[in-house]
């Protein structure tokens, strides 16, 4: 099989660490060969991160370049945006509506754009928005939007449930699996 | 078993199947997690060092005494133990010894694009480079096995993409070399010049050995390819993109040692292409020798000096199709990494933006407070080099200028390389201001222990080095503490110790606001009614704090109640929300 890429992106400290293993797991229990690659040390603090999956019959590169994203998992709207031409013309985002502002919007430099979701859209993208931070929320847990952007990119991935599931288990701990259960069926259904 | 591992988990799960005995290290991106991951085999000593060249010479020390011994480092900590790299070079080992090397190339945690791989050459020293997790474990067990073979230190060369990349690995289990047994031998291990010129023929001597050995190696191996128009010479992380561009098409020379190179290996690669190509990161390492052997090639001429290479880049220079992505018609605002909310080092900041001063700054999180809107930093070069650079700055500007300069650097940074710059401010006699930023840990690197924290690498209780004493025994008679979330406070102390004729310690000292065991205050509000939109609070730079139709807001999954708002605002506008009851 071709390699496919997954970008999960977001700001430091949002939890994309626990997405990119849960997928890791995943995918190298389906037998393929993966390769998960970030970016650790300064762009933690609050800047803006990347994380790479790529799977399939062999992987060699760990970083996915533009253009080549099958998918873009997204915490954060103008994160989503940012990767944009990441993205393959037919590729998948999928992105929580959720909005942080960065340091320049805050001091008053820069200005955070309006209506990115039809925006991106424009390009040709297809673009699935949701407010994972609320499903989270009803879940229990602001923690757990990793979760739900996960259940909402089972979607478009040719995975049994089922598969997901002990995914999940193998990389939740214990006390937080049913949470992290629940967040995951929130985003599938929304 | 197979694995999915990180790059440096790889490397530290070689050093555990190696039979490493003793680590020493000082953290450093990309390469801390090789040592905090060794560290959870309870089967191996492991500790942080104050700095790399402490670390290097007790892998030495292990390795002399008998045990397998490692140390592991970032590209510019190389620079700090490159004094006893050059020596243990002559020395050579007596157990193996292995040195772990991770370059930064786009610079994502550092200060400069440096290429480790010149130090393997000029210190003589053998290099191995993995490409992936599977080669990083691999390449540890066989570096030691060369060490031991070839009485010579090895180096194991990473870069933040094989560091801080996720592979499967193969894991098997743990050999226990036996303690190789200590003899005294003067000749060998004392380096002073009647032995040193003995020595030196010897490591020429070696090299020359390794070199025939690199000839046949399994890890410089040749892959062929259909279309012999082009050849490609690669190692590290490059020959990951060659791969995903080229796949089988091109011949490949994959070299898994960069130093020393295999002359007629390459040579004979060189003969078989119609045009040889050199893919690296960085410098033109490779590509000189192959100069030096008389090829011609493609190589730095064509590919970047700067940066970090890709498979876009290697497609677009190859002539070779790649894919473009979408565009979209609208600016991005950038997202820089900010000082978190609450963290202690920003009314340091504030403190000395509004007291006008000079700062000379030195490597952590704290460099963030040359950003804007704090911008109060004037200089960072290196560990250490805020205390000797201020002591250097007042030499030349004189007195007016310790009433209004000072250094600012961090517990673990003051710990590594700062005591030697306070030790001359004391002995040649400058009235410099040096202010210590202890916020009780290594933050930049991800929290680990150092020497004024009173834990080891563990988490379990060690020795603490009481900083005030410390500086006080160097003869410092004014030093003083200030917690950095009273701004009354730092305004006070800095203005105090820049108008004494006098040298001086200011330790600002709280706890960063991230560590798990820092109790967090109740989330502050604004009061609409109150804010009069005048922005003061907006000066220092809190990611919690925003402005939202002309008022400020503040953010409560961010705030950790701090107060340092609350302390600049005219009008009492914020609250805490505890008081809400």
């Amino acid at each position: 099989m071709e390699t496919k890429n997954i970008m999960i992106v977001g700001v430091g400290g949002q939890g994309s660490l626990l997405a990119s293993k849960l997928l890791g797991h995943l995918l190298m229990e389906q037998g393929y060969d993966v390769k998960v690659s970030e970016v650790h040390g300064m762009s933690q603090r609050g800047g803006s991160v990347v994380t790479y999956v790529r799977y399939g019959d062999r992987v060699n590169s760990p970083v996915i370049d533009k253009g080549e994203a099958d998918f873009i998992v997204s915490f954060e709207l103008l994160e989503a945006a940012r990767w944009l031409s990441y993205l393959k013309p037919n590729g998948q985002i999928v992105t929580s509506t959720q909005q942080i502002d960065p340091m320049p919007v805050i001091t008053g430099a820069a200005k955070y754009p309006e209506n990115l979701v039809e925006k991106m859209k424009a390009t040709g993208a297809k673009v699935d928005a949701l407010d994972c931070l609320a499903l989270a929320n009803q879940a229990g847990s602001s923690k757990a939007v990793n979760l739900v952007l996960m259940g909402r990119l089972s979607h478009y991935f040719g995975v049994d449930e089922a598969h997901w599931m002990s995914a999940i288990e193998a990389v939740v701990p214990a006390k937080f699996l049913e949470l992290n259960k629940k967040a995951f069926e929130l985003g599938k259904n929304a | 078993m197979k694995q999915l591992m990180l790059g440096n988990a790889a490397v530290a799960r070689g050093l555990y199947e190696a039979g490493c005995c003793v680590i020493s290290s000082y953290p450093g991106t990309p390469s801390t997690e090789i040592t905090e991951e060794a560290a959870k085999y309870d089967e191996i000593y492991c500790e942080w060092a104050p700095n790399e060249k402490v670390a290097m010479e007790v892998a030495f020390g292990a390795s002399l005494a008998g045990k397998r011994s490692f140390c592991g480092m970032k590209h510019v900590g190389l620079n700090v133990a490159a004094d006893p790299l050059f020596t243990v070079s002559y020395t050579g080992v007596n157990a193996g010894m292995v040195i772990a090397v991770a370059d930064d190339a786009g610079m994502h945690s550092s200060q400069n694009e440096q290429d480790s791989r010149h130090y393997a050459r000029s210190a003589k020293i053998p290099m191995l480079e993995p490409s992936d997790s599977a080669e990083g474990l691999a390449f540890a067990k066989l570096a030691y096995e060369l060490s031991e073979q070839f009485d010579t230190p090895v180096l194991l060369k990473m870069c933040t993409r094989v560091a801080h990349s996720q592979s499967i690995v193969e894991t098997s289990d743990r050999v226990e070399p036996p303690m190789k047994p200590y003899e005294k031998n003067i000749a060998k291990y004392v380096m002073m010049p009647g032995n040193a010129i003995r020595r030196h023929p010897v490591v020429e001597e070696r090299t020359r050995k390794l070199a025939e050995w690199a000839e046949t190696a399994e890890i410089n191996r040749v892959e062929p390819g259909e279309d012999h128009k082009i050849g490609i010479i690669t190692s590290s992380t490059s020959y990951q993109y060659v791969k995903e561009v080229c796949g089988d098409r091109f011949p490949i020379l994959k070299l898994g040692m960069v130093w020393p190179l295999p002359a007629k290996k390459i040579k004979e690669f060189a003969a078989s292409v119609s045009l040889l190509c050199v893919v690296e990161e960085l410098d033109g390492f490779i590509e000189t020798y192959c100069r030096e052997l008389g090829l011609a090639l493609v190589g730095k001429d064509t590919f970047p000096l700067e940066g970090e290479l890709s498979q876009t880049i290697v497609a677009e220079k190859l002539g070779l199709p790649h894919d473009k992505g979408l565009t979209l018609d609208e600016t991005i605002p950038g997202r820089p990494p900010v000082m978190c909310a609450g963290c202690p080092h920003r009314g340091l900041f504030y403190t000395l933006n509004k007291n006008k001063c000079t700062v000379l700054g030195d490597i952590g999180c704290y460099t963030l407070g040359a950003v804007a809107p704090l911008s109060a930093m004037d200089m960072t070069l290196c560990m250490g080099g805020s205390v000797s650079g201020v002591h250097g700055f007042n030499k030349a500007r004189g007195t007016e200028s310790e009433h209004r300069t000072v250094a600012v650097i961090g517990d673990s940074t003051f710990m590594h390389s700062g005591m030697t710059g306070l030790a001359n401010i004391a002995y040649n006699q400058s009235n410099s201001t040096v202010i210590i930023l202890d916020n009780s840990i290594t933050g930049m690197t991800g929290h680990q222990q150092n020497p004024t924290t009173g834990y080891n690498i563990k988490g379990e209780p060690a020795g603490k080095i009481d900083l005030e004493a410390l500086c006080r025994a160097m003869g410092f008679e004014r030093v003083r503490v200030v917690d950095p979330y009273d701004l009354k406070a730092c305004d006070a102390a800095v203005k105090e110790e820049l108008a004494a004729d006098a040298p001086s310690v200011i330790i600002s000292r709280r706890p960063c606001a991230l560590l798990k065991y820092v109790k967090h205050s109740a989330p502050l509000a604004v009061d609409p009614d109150k804010c009069r939109g005048c922005k003061s609070c907006m000066r220092i730079a809190c990611p919690a704090i925003s402005m939202r139709d002309g008022k400020a807001r503040v953010d409560a999954t961010q705030c950790v109640g701090c107060g340092v708002c609350e302390q600049l605002c005219a009008f009492g506008a914020f609250h805490s929300t505890a008081k809400e009851g």
